[in-house]
């Protein structure tokens, strides 16, 4: 069976140099994917198509990963000075403390590939690929992978409509299914929607409070 | 003025047929009210349905579906409105003659249903234009749709010509075009015709 590992060690015997590294997915499911860098992504897909058979893009999504804080507790030692037997002396010591490190966020696309010359089993099972941008906000810039996968058009359009990436090299990347005049990724995490919800008959907590807001700015609109 | 139904009966066994204008207009009405061909989602299947021939929505004077809004009397919003369709949705009604009358059918159509939380979803037809008949469900059958169409004609059938309570069509001054809610850059502006829904009052408010 051609497993992700063995796909893997394939591109990197035909490319040399090519960016490509396995993501494992400790689930059950054991569906590893793989991590392409975009510069190299066209390549490897074209690679993928004619070479190993995955001649079918059955569906693309995005997946949008925060700015995540990790904390480490490192250990340094410093020189302090202390009373030792009423006579001051500085004292190596060691201390320990916690690093807050912000890892940056991106937003990843992910391909899942399937082969029709082959079918479905052995030795070519699904595949998936993933990219991802810069960062969430100014560099969110991916190749677009509809010149290998015709299929993946709609989807990559979707997916800048609601994710915010930039498929360079899409023919037609209009918004699919928000209005043109939208201009928020409502599928990104920290995205807010407008405050049009209509409350329940008895609201309660968070949904009590803002109707209490609406009703209020209501009656203020209403005096002028 | 009504004429008795005693009087009526009477009359009748005499061969005289006694009605009053007000009777004939609305029940020429009320028999030929005449649906827009307009489908939005799941519950459209279930409109299809009433007009097929086990249900048959044309024995009710819904004889046929009418493809222009101009010829149309009645607009069933039968589906999830998103609001990339919204100002659609408005427009095909401002486009329609008086009299005309809605029925939002569902549970998307009259509040959003399951797709309230949406970010695309409106949460009730009933913020842009005025709607006459409510059917929850999802979808309702066809036996709902019938019902909610014969509680329109009991609406139509109880219309004086005259006074405050008389139809649209008859009121000069009455509001004939809904402003159509334009696509902006975080929603529809405006996100509710307060004219139309006015903000429910929460009925558990004492907190405020």
């Amino acid at each position: 069976m051609k497993t992700s590992e063995q796909v893997l060690s394939d591109l990197q015997a035909a490319m040399p140099g090519v960016k490509i590294s396995l993501l494992a997915n400790p689930s059950p499911s054991a569906q590893h994917s793989l991590l392409v860098a975009a510069e190299d992504a066209l390549r490897v897909a074209a690679y993928l198509r004619d070479q190993l058979g995955y001649d079918y893009c059955s569906n693309v999504t995005g997946v949008d990963w925060l700015d995540k804080e990790t904390t480490e507790k490192m250990k340094t030692s410093r020189t302090v000075l202390k009373q030792v037997d009423g006579v001051e002396q500085s004292v190596e010591e060691t201390v320990e403390e916690t690093v807050k490190r912000i890892e940056p966020g991106y937003l990843e696309a992910v391909y899942h590939l399937f082969s029709m010359k082959h079918g479905p089993t052995d030795p070519h099972p699904p595949l998936v690929i993933r990219m991802r941008t810069g960062n969430r906000g100014d560099a969110v810039e991916l190749p677009s992978l509809t010149p290998v996968w015709r299929s993946a058009e709609f989807q990559e359009r979707e997916i800048f409509d609601l994710y915010g990436i930039v498929f360079r090299g899409h023919r037609d990347l209009r918004r699919l299914l928000m209005w043109d005049e939208f201009e928020d990724h409502p599928m990104r995490r920290d995205y807010m929607d407008p405050d049009d919800y209509e409350y329940e008959p008895t609201p309660h907590d968070e949904v009590l409070k803002r109707a209490d807001q609406q009703r209020l700015q209501a009656v203020q609109g209403g005096a002028q | 003025m009504a004429v008795e139904p005693d009087l009526k009966i009477e009359l009748g066994k005499q061969g005289v047929f006694v009605t009053t204008l007000n009777e004939l207009y609305n029940w020429g009405r009320r028999n030929s009210v005449w649906p827009m061909q307009f489908g939005l989602a799941c519950c459209a299947i279930e409109m299809i349905a009433t007009t097929m021939a086990r249900y048959d929505l044309a024995r009710f004077g819904a004889e046929v579906f009418r493809p222009s809004p101009r010829q149309a009397d009645l607009m069933i919003i039968s589906g999830t409105v998103t609001k990339k369709m919204a100002p659609q949705v408005v427009r095909l009604y401002n486009q329609m003659a008086e009299p005309r009358y809605v029925i939002a059918m569902g549970a998307c159509a009259i509040s959003g249903g399951p797709f309230k939380q949406g970010y695309n979803v409106l949460k009730g037809i009933d913020r842009y234009i005025p709607v006459d008949v409510h059917i929850p469900g999802c979808p309702p059958r066809p036996e709902a749709l019938i019902h909610a169409f014969m509680t329109l004609q009991k609406k139509i059938e109880a219309q004086p010509l005259t006074g405050e309570a008389r139809p649209r069509h008859l009121n000069a001054e009455a509001q004939g075009e809904f402003p159509v809610p334009v696509p902006s850059a975080h929603d529809l502006e405006p996100p509710v015709n307060r004219l139309v829904w006015p903000l429910p009052v929460p009925s558990q408010g004492e907190s405020a």
